[in-house]
């Protein structure tokens, strides 16, 4: 019961207080979370991969499930046609191709809905890309930590605002100051020849294509920059130090040693960026107008993939066939194609650039 | 002399060169600076001007009134979002972390997972918000209400999460884990007391990110959500208030004061985000302060000056992956 042994000068033990004859349940418990923690977390983490796996798999199965009768029914027709009408009107009758009820006279071509969706993306990145790398540049190699830090975690912010919120102050404060200040000026001095005239009056209001690519080349801005800037960073010092060293400028450094050293990433933070263009809704509807035509200059308003799924649902509802309902799914699935194969892409060439090495002959 | 008379124009020309550079560097970052500042200010100023502080604790009516349970209704969303895809996307990280790593089979097993995660990442949210509607708000019959509005969320934010939850994984030193191992401890319970313990402040970071991503999300709500005036008491068959949609529909609505609130609204969004930003990054100072690497790093930086050896080093990538946001 008391100390075990009496040999002078050992410590005493205490003993066991529990009772020895039922083994106590506590322990019991203990050891067996003990010897099958860990497959319980193999077990939850598996269930959890496994849960996005699924609702990819259930997303792509829905909206193939959805659009098909309208990828039967529109065909080629879809991506080439200009034509974009429900049917003849609210009292039309139901009619049947291929077994596929819709109303009379539906006709689905999303050629000026596609256009507008690689219109403005294309605008995004073009205005995007320059301003990214010039960005990162002045971040990383020109700016001290002091200055640099802020200013890195504004382009953050800016990553993390609200696209509706950019949305509002592009159509309220950013779009009307373009159209009275910025517009004019290229307008009317565009002379009336066949490339330039697209950038010709009428200039609007400052709701349509153009504006709509710029807001979202300042939503794509965080997404570029900050990929390049780590790029940069990453970049060895002792190649640039030593091209400093062999004399070179600021410039050269920049476009013999920096730049051919990351391009491949750039490259891929770019198509990251367009993935996010492509599939960009709220600032598209608020800004671009969301008007289903190909706009006749660049200031006009248009419309995007994205930015008819979400305007038209109300009024696909109304097609009591259920025609008009699948052909968006159609729309989505196009989208959702397009967008995948980008980001597919691109991860592609930012993963295969994560080992970092010397550029062997590119100057 | 020779030599300076041939190089003079050269010199001149190379000059130019690297002045008009540095030039449009600058250029470029104040093209970007100056709308980023100007969105942010605009936001406030226009809220600014005509701000009651009622508007955070009336309700919303056909007239205006206030915004407290669209707030309300954003806050919950992010609760929903927390909750589901916090723990999937936690342990979905763990798992492409840990469980796939050691074995020959690791590369064939997680390949495709990682893929199928990309690809959801490369998902539009517009597209996941239809897929919502057909599927949950119609195809099992609930209405627009708030439970597929969460779980379509969620869908859109767990890739991001797994992501930046095994990056910091992955940052956690080996030596912790043989430390671990080599103290006698289980290798779950080395898991659960030491590795996800030092990447927990990389694990929270990604989460408040993720919130602020779901927090500002549209599309996939009007999809989903529906819209109310009111917080209703069903999860699944009564159509639920946020603050987004209060942005996006009043802004250009008859009555003046639906506008204002569509102000206040962009107002509130963007304090919330700002907080959770602002959050994150504490975050990710606090754990650098105490980081041995953070120590070495600042050693590094002052051999090397301005130039950075290695970024993985002073930034232990807990801050935020931008490359993998989801698009909106």
């Amino acid at each position: 019961m008391a100390s075990v042994g009496g040999v002078a000068g050992e410590i005493p033990v205490t003993p066991h207080t529990e009772p020895l004859g039922k083994p106590p349940l506590r322990r019991h418990i203990a050891d067996f979370v003990r010897r099958n923690e860990e497959r319980g977390w193999r077990t939850v983490a598996w269930v959890a991969v496994m849960l996005p796996l699924a609702a990819l798999v259930f997303a792509v199965s829905v909206l193939a499930v959805k659009a098909f009768p309208a990828i039967r029914v529109n065909g080629w027709y879809f991506l080439t046609g200009r034509t974009w009408t429900d049917g003849t009107g609210a009292y039309a009758n139901t009619v049947y191709t291929d077994g596929v009820a819709h109303l009379e006279g539906a006709r689905f071509g999303a050629w000026a809905i596609i256009w507008g969706t690689l219109a403005s993306s294309v605008i995004a990145i073009v205005i995007a890309v320059p301003l990214s790398i010039g960005a990162a540049f002045a971040l990383t190699e020109r700016m001290p930590t002091w200055i640099s830090r802020p200013l890195g975690f504004t382009i953050e912010i800016l990553a993390g605002i609200p696209s509706v919120v950019i949305g509002l102050w592009g159509i309220l404060t950013f779009g009307p100051w373009l159209a009275k200040n910025v517009y004019p000026l290229i307008a009317d001095n565009m002379p009336d020849v066949p490339i330039l005239r697209y950038f010709g009056n009428p200039h609007g209001s400052g709701e349509g294509l153009l504006t709509a690519g710029i807001v979202l080349a300042l939503m794509i801005v965080p997404i570029i920059a900050s990929t390049t800037r780590d790029l940069f960073s990453q970049v060895p010092p002792l190649p640039k130090e030593g091209a400093s060293a062999l004399g070179m400028t600021d410039w050269e450094v920049a476009n013999k040693v920096t730049l051919p050293w990351v391009r491949s990433g750039i490259i891929g933070a770019t198509v990251l960026g367009l993935g996010r263009a492509l599939g960009e809704t709220i600032a598209v509807v608020m800004i671009g107008g969301a008007i289903l035509q190909i706009p006749r200059t660049i200031y006009q308003p248009m419309t995007t993939v994205a930015a008819t799924i979400l305007t038209q649902l109300d009024g696909a509802q109304t097609d009591g066939t259920g025609f008009y309902v699948a052909t968006l799914a159609e729309l989505a699935l196009v989208l959702a194609v397009i967008s995948v194969a980008v980001n597919l892409v691109a991860r592609l060439i930012v993963n295969r650039t994560g080992r970092i090495h010397a550029p062997v002959g590119g100057a | 002399m020779m030599s300076s008379l041939t190089a003079a124009p050269a010199t001149r020309r190379r000059r130019t060169a690297t002045v008009t550079w540095r030039a449009l560097t600058y250029g470029a970052l104040l093209l970007i600076m100056a709308p980023a500042a100007w969105l942010l200010i605009g936001v406030v100023v226009r809220a600014w001007s005509h701000w009651r502080w009622s508007v955070l604790w009336t309700t919303l009516t056909p007239t205006g009134g206030g915004l407290r349970d669209q707030i309300l209704g954003t806050l919950i969303l992010m609760l929903g979002v927390f909750l589901v895809a916090g723990s999937v996307g936690v342990f979905a990280g763990i798992h492409l972390a840990e469980f796939t790593r050691s074995g020959k089979v690791s590369g064939r097993v997680s390949g495709p997972l990682r893929t199928a995660s990309d690809i959801l990442a490369g998902f539009p949210s517009i597209v996941l918000g239809y897929v919502g509607y057909v599927a949950l708000v119609v195809g099992l019959g609930w209405s627009f209400s708030l439970l597929p509005a969460v779980i379509i969320l969620s869908i859109m934010v767990v890739p991001y999460i797994a992501k930046t939850t095994e990056n910091s994984l992955r940052q956690v030193p080996t030596g912790y884990r043989e430390g671990a191992e080599a103290l006698g401890m289980s290798s779950g319970y080395g898991l659960r007391k030491v590795v996800l313990k030092s990447a927990l402040p990389g694990i929270v970071t990604g989460l408040l990110l993720a919130l602020a991503i779901a927090c500002g999300e549209t599309a996939p709500l009007i999809y989903t959500a529906g819209f109310s005036y009111t917080l209703p008491h069903s999860l699944t068959h009564s159509q639920f208030p946020y603050l987004t949609y209060v942005v996006f529909n009043y802004y250009n609505d008859a009555t003046v004061q639906k506008n204002y609130l569509s102000y206040d609204a962009a107002l509130i969004l963007v304090v919330i985000v700002l907080i959770l930003l602002v959050a994150s990054r504490i975050i990710v100072a606090r754990t650098q302060r105490h980081s041995e690497s953070a120590r070495t790093a600042t050693t590094g930086g002052r051999i090397f000056g301005r130039f950075r050896t290695d970024p993985t080093k002073t930034e232990p990538n807990i801050g935020p992956a931008i490359d993998d946001l989801p698009t909106t």
